[in-house]
């Protein structure tokens, strides 16, 4: 029984020790001590470069010194003071509009791409090549450069004739079709084998059905990818909110942001306080689909 | 049969012909439906679909993008009703000095975030390759910049770049002795430090997209120049490099091309200034449509910078087409 068991762990050990030795292309594993301290005297240089203004903005909201500009790492005092200033400026109120358009852009969004990526990728129809264009048209025409016709289009919606300048849907509706999502829906559709259909068939489930209960749940992993990219899309929003408000009172926090920062009244530590607030859903996004995440950007990296 | 009618496409005729071969005793509901259905009804169903998709896409996009069009040759004039110019709103913004400068910021801005992203990601790739914990905490710090909103990016590095000797980088500075910095304040540096902020949240997305490629390399192609003698340096140019080629140049190239629409950063850091130094094509139209309402001179300036995105775009795309062809 030990024997083998040694043998066998021996032959992982030759067979493991070629990939370990160059797990990295500079071959960090092989180096020196010298080399490998180095190493993480720059690893710890990247840390405090890419994480520390971060840590500083944590900090610098609960200073209770009124110059948090200063480069502190311990604040001199903790309060809350300035979350209760912030408050006063509407923060809370900037906030929950963020949400409300984060929740609303991003339900719309998710389900127009789930609907359209099953048009497109699991039926064969006349005219199928030219929508397919004409969304990726919609992804490479730029939100920027429609900016103008777009705030013209807010105000007065076609054929409705609904003003929508000052209401969140100002903000949601127009985030709701999302080129890139409804591409990723549909390439991960296209490849779910289409035997899977059959057996739902023959039971006679409908297109819904079918959408809903056989094909949706395949998709978990690109339905991850779609939400935490439709998330940073849509809390990432600066024109559009800026020009589908009609006055300061509509903006969303991440606009608002600008509005403490040049009120004279208050300090930094408020705008901080605020800045932390609009940080905070990023982090928890982040934290909890980090893999989605990285899964978006590399297939994205690799299709070109 | 219906069912095997080209209307029904791929999947009815496999199922049908499938039913066939095993049970072809129990007739299925499909079939006691299947004529019932129109051939016309069931053209309908992916269009059904489609529906949401296309509607918010032709009332958000297209309409507004031929608005563009016909607002960019018109001089817009409320309630005296719009007057049609012709091309001389796109001779004004290309003979206005200010677009013309916007212009250049906006390339300068573009290239120096693309060029520092890249050396800086692969920088960073390159050390925070491999898979002790300590560098997966590592990595999963450094790319908070990307996933934070842009504008509060902005606010923090304004923050960063107070121009007081006691802000945050000139404090730090000051450690190693470099004198207090006006940062943004500057017109002749400002664009520069608008670049670092720029580099500092494309190098972790680029970071992530060069270890996947690092990753995609072959390590006994390492075990084999390692043999043969080859330094880390020749390993670099000779392995990793090409390895890596491939799938970054397009990335990169198309980030190039999507700075040219640059606006959140600039507005939050600087709002174009000082004195018009870091104006780029975006906040110039901004400005104008939004500020002076200028609809017709905007409107053009968004369409000249809608075909240098799209004809740059395609470029891109058919020549990545062509290499992957040849």
């Amino acid at each position: 029984m030990s024997a083998p068991a040694a043998v066998r762990s021996a032959r992982r050990r030759r067979e493991a020790a070629p990939t370990t030795r160059f797990d990295t292309a500079l071959g960090w594993t092989r180096a020196g001590a010298a080399v490998t301290a180095l190493r993480w005297v720059l690893v710890a240089l990247v840390v405090l470069v890419f994480a520390v203004p971060f840590l500083t903005v944590v900090l610098g909201a609960f200073d209770a010194s009124p110059d948090a500009t200063r480069f502190t790492l311990l604040p001199s005092d903790l309060t809350l003071q300035n979350f209760v200033v912030a408050g006063e400026r509407g923060v809370y109120g900037f906030l929950a509009h963020s949400l409300v358009i984060l929740g609303g852009g991003l339900l719309l969004q998710v389900a127009i791409s789930v609907l359209t990526a099953y048009g497109l990728a699991r039926f064969r129809f006349r005219g199928q090549g030219v929508v397919l264009v004409l969304f990726l048209l919609t992804m490479m025409l730029p939100e920027e450069v429609i900016a103008v016709p777009l705030s013209l289009v807010i105000g007065d919606l076609p054929v409705l004739g609904t003003n929508l300048r000052g209401t969140v849907f100002g903000v949601i509706l127009p985030v709701a079709m999302w080129g890139f999502s409804i591409l990723i829906m549909t390439e991960f559709m296209r490849d779910i084998p289409k035997e899977i259909e059959e057996a739902a068939r023959l039971d006679g489930v409908g297109e819904l059905r079918m959408l809903l209960l056989v094909i949706l749940p395949l998709c978990r992993p690109a339905l991850g990818v779609v939400t935490i990219f439709g998330f940073m899309m849509i809390w990432d929003q600066y024109l559009l909110p800026l020009i589908a408000a009609d006055d300061p009172s509509d903006y969303t926090l991440t606009v608002a942001l600008s509005l403490l920062r040049s009120d004279p009244q208050v300090g930094s530590g408020v705008l901080l306080a605020g800045a932390l607030l609009a940080l905070v859903p990023s982090l928890v996004v982040y934290l909890l689909m980090q893999r989605s995440l990285v899964t978006g950007i590399t297939s994205g990296a690799t299709k070109g | 049969m219906t069912l095997t009618s080209p209307a029904g496409g791929g999947p009815a005729r496999t199922s049908a012909r499938r039913r066939a071969a095993v049970v072809p005793a129990l007739p299925p509901a499909r079939v006691v439906r299947g004529p019932s259905r129109p051939r016309l009804q069931r053209a309908l169903v992916p269009w059904l679909f489609l529906v949401p998709g296309l509607a918010f896409a032709a009332v958000f996009k297209l309409w507004p993008m031929l608005q563009g069009f016909r607002l960019s040759v018109l001089e817009v004039q409320p309630f005296l009703g719009d007057l049609f110019v012709g091309l001389d709103n796109y001779r004004a913004v290309l003979s206005d000095p200010r677009f013309v400068d916007a212009l250049g910021h906006t390339v300068l801005l573009g290239v120096g975030t693309a060029l520092g992203g890249l050396v800086v990601g692969t920088a960073l790739a390159l050390l925070l390759e491999g898979s002790s914990p300590v560098l997966a905490v590592t990595r999963t710090a450094v790319f908070l910049p990307v996933v934070t909103a842009v504008a509060v990016v902005g606010e923090i590095w304004r923050i960063i770049y107070f121009p007081t000797s006691t802000g945050l980088l000139n404090s730090v500075l000051g450690w190693v002795g470099i004198p207090a910095q006006q940062f943004l304040g500057d017109p002749q540096t400002a664009l520069w430090w608008v670049v670092v902020v720029g580099v500092w949240t494309a190098a972790p997305y680029d970071m992530v997209i060069i270890l996947a490629g690092l990753a995609g390399i072959d390590r006994s192609l390492y075990e084999a120049a390692s043999v043969d003698g080859a330094s880390v340096w020749q390993r670099l140019r000779h392995i990793v490099i090409p390895g890596l080629r491939a799938s970054i140049s397009v990335v990169l190239t198309l980030a190039a091309i999507r700075s040219l629409r640059t606006f959140t950063e600039v507005y939050v850091l600087t709002g174009g200034g000082p004195a018009g130094a870091t104006e780029v094509w975006m906040t110039r139209v901004y400005s104008l449509g939004f500020r002076s309402n200028d609809l017709g001179l905007a409107s053009a300036a968004s369409v000249l910078l809608l075909v240098v995105t799209l004809v740059l775009t395609l470029a891109v795309r058919w020549a990545t087409a062509r290499r992957s062809a040849a």
